[in-house]
């Protein structure tokens, strides 16, 4: 029960980070996340399944097309309605909406569509059998949030992030332009996101109403752990991570989505700007 | 070399002295007035009586469509942008459609019970999240009716996935066609009363500088939670309404295009004017029913269309012709 509240929890994470990321960056809450999710595993299937590619490069190839996605989109549509927070959400979630029905429409359903595991088999841990895709998820989590650690403290680029998500006129004053950064933020965003999507759909199948649920789940522990922080989101996931498999233990798995709801709900009613949110604190919320 | 030119924008003098006086003394300019509120009034009167009886019903969905979109404008000019509009609608529709089959009330008095109860139900769920605003309590009211939408199917109360089926229908389509009429020119013209009146006043403050009104001495989050109320409480009526002419009720009350489509009204009419939704729900209606066709590819046309407005006529059609109505336009040499 623990190491899968674990896992779970890690998954959450995962699926959390691209979108705060985004938004703890470039103030563009990514309302596509759900679509660049699903849009990063069905691409993967068709390189790997279509057109017979090695796993490795048709990984590759999603991640870094998704990334290009999310480059344009910030490009020729929310380079217009900056500043604009409505018209952002809405065209973000319009461009999230085009992509999940159009591939609805093209028929992505079913049980044929679904990524192999990188390794069959399942391992011991703690005296519970869990299967090696979920042991090189949490591996490949850790790594992750590593590697962005060093990137976001140790890099220029990396820095100049900071920056921006702190002010962006004195960011601009010192040479860094919040534009470019804002690009790269969305971008690495919408990679992140397709990454992990690769990594984790082997779990399941792939279908669009996993992408608003991805949606849910990553905005439901956004806000619980508070929008820009990421220790926040790791909090917030482990919370709702270990809230999901003890409703599903012991009272039933029905339940788990009352569980999160009403989690999110009380601590919102508690600490409005979610449990990390001290950021901006007064600029943002009452 | 090319002479640089700008557009000159010039109020009409007509609107100049309707504007700022208050007697107005003669036929040409009280008719610059009522026309455009006339006017709208009676196209739609004359086209329920003359369209065939398919479109008859799709003027009632347009017409709660719009009274929802018209509600949801009104909530953005407080500043409290909803992307959960369904919930609101589906409290309505749930408490109707349970009054009706669990306790056997009739129509007349479940719809105004389901009305107010519906609003209180919604402002109590809506309420921990009243103290965020802008996009963080967008994100909330996006999460709430969707997860809701799961604790329905998993828990099966209140019919569970089928829904509550077999309640009692309206007294005729010509009923609701009326009911559903009236109050959505009910909601618009009251709306814009209260919105321009010392208390309307303090609700768009809330969005322009709430601190400057928390700074007045008024409690902010009491002023929100009586304006979700006004607003919940008119979807809840939507809600209520369309239970009783679809005659069942089910999760498709939650469903996302219900929180989309006074989003994309609004953003196709004009914000902040009121009548800006109608106009665009008065467009969208009928389309999203001729593209019924298309299948789920209607979504994709609904939401394309969305960012095309976002982005290309982002003051939305009502400012548009506002402008054209009001001000002369015409090219001059810089």
């Amino acid at each position: 029960m623990l190491v899968y509240g674990f896992i779970n929890s890690i998954i959450l994470a995962l699926m959390a980070l691209g979108f705060s990321i985004t938004f703890g960056i470039s103030g563009v809450a990514n309302f596509a996340h759900g679509a660049f999710y699903i849009l990063g595993g069905i691409l993967t299937w068709l390189f790997l399944i279509k057109f017979g590619m090695p796993y490795f490069l048709s990984a590759i190839l999603a991640v870094l097309i998704v990334g290009a996605i999310g480059a344009l989109m910030y490009r020729f549509l929310l380079v217009r309605l900056r500043g604009l927070v409505l018209s952002e959400v809405i065209a973000t979630f319009a461009i999230g909406i085009i992509i999940l029905e159009l591939l609805r429409v093209f028929g992505v359903m079913g049980f044929e569509y679904r990524l192999p595991s990188f390794i069959q088999g399942s391992a011991n841990v703690f005296g519970t059998y869990v299967g090696i895709q979920r042991i090189i998820i949490v591996a490949a989590g850790v790594v992750l949030l590593f590697a962005l650690y060093l990137f976001v403290h140790h890099t220029k680029l990396g820095l100049s992030f900071r920056g921006v998500a702190q002010d962006d006129h004195t960011a601009l004053s010192v040479g860094i332009n919040p534009y470019k950064v804002s690009v790269f933020s969305l971008t690495l965003g919408s990679m992140l996101c397709a990454f992990v999507a690769i990594l984790i759909l082997p779990l399941g199948t792939i279908s669009v109403d996993e992408g608003y649920d991805v949606l849910l789940k990553s905005l439901a522990v956004c806000i619980i752990g508070g929008l820009e922080s990421t220790s926040g989101v790791f909090v917030a996931s482990f919370i709702i991570g270990y809230v999901q498999v003890l409703t599903a233990m012991y009272i039933s798995t029905s339940l788990t989505m009352v569980a999160v709801l009403a989690c999110m709900l009380i601590i919102l009613l508690i600490k409005p700007s979610g449990l990390f949110g001290k950021y901006k604190e007064i600029e943002e919320r009452i | 070399m090319s002479i640089e030119r700008r557009k000159e924008r010039i109020d009409r003098c007509i609107k100049a002295y309707t504007d700022d006086i208050f007697c107005l003394s003669s036929v040409r300019e009280i008719s610059y007035l009522m026309l455009p509120r006339v006017l709208p009034i009676a196209l739609i009167l004359l086209l329920v009586f003359f369209v065939p009886l398919y479109w008859k019903k799709v003027m009632v969905i347009t017409f709660v469509m719009s009274i929802m979109a018209i509600s949801w404008d009104f909530l953005a000019s407080c500043g409290l942008i909803s992307l959960g509009h369904a919930l609101f609608f589906a409290m309505g529709a749930y408490v109707a459609g349970a009054l009706n089959y669990y306790l056997g009330l009739p129509v007349y008095l479940t719809i105004p019970i389901a009305t107010f109860t519906g609003g209180a139900i919604s402002t109590m769920l809506v309420f921990p999240a009243l103290r965020l605003r802008g996009i963080y309590f967008a994100m909330v009211t996006l999460i709430i009716p969707l997860m809701l939408m799961r604790v329905v199917e998993a828990t099966k109360i209140i019919g569970g996935t089928e829904g509550i089926s077999a309640l009692s229908p309206l007294p005729g389509l010509e009923f609701g066609i009326g009911i559903s009429m009236v109050a959505m020119w009910v909601t618009l013209f009251s709306l814009r009363r209260l919105i321009t009146s010392d208390y309307g006043l303090i609700f768009v403050a809330l969005m322009d500088n709430d601190r400057a009104v928390e700074a007045s001495g008024l409690n902010i989050l009491w002023f929100k939670v009586q304006a979700i109320f006004i607003g919940s409480t008119i979807c809840a009526f939507c809600g209520a309404f369309m239970t009783h002419y679809y005659m069942s009720v089910g999760m498709s009350a939650f469903a996302l295009d219900l929180s989309i489509f006074p989003v994309a009204a609004t953003v196709v009419g004009g914000m902040g004017t009121l009548a800006g939704p109608l106009l665009g729900a008065m467009v969208l209606g009928p389309l999203s029913e001729a593209l019924r066709g298309l299948g789920t590819f209607r979504v994709v046309i609904y939401a394309a269309l969305l960012v095309v407005f976002i982005v290309g006529l982002p003051e939305g059609l009502f400012h548009y012709l506002r402008r054209k109505y009001e001000q002369i336009e015409r090219w001059v040499e810089r």
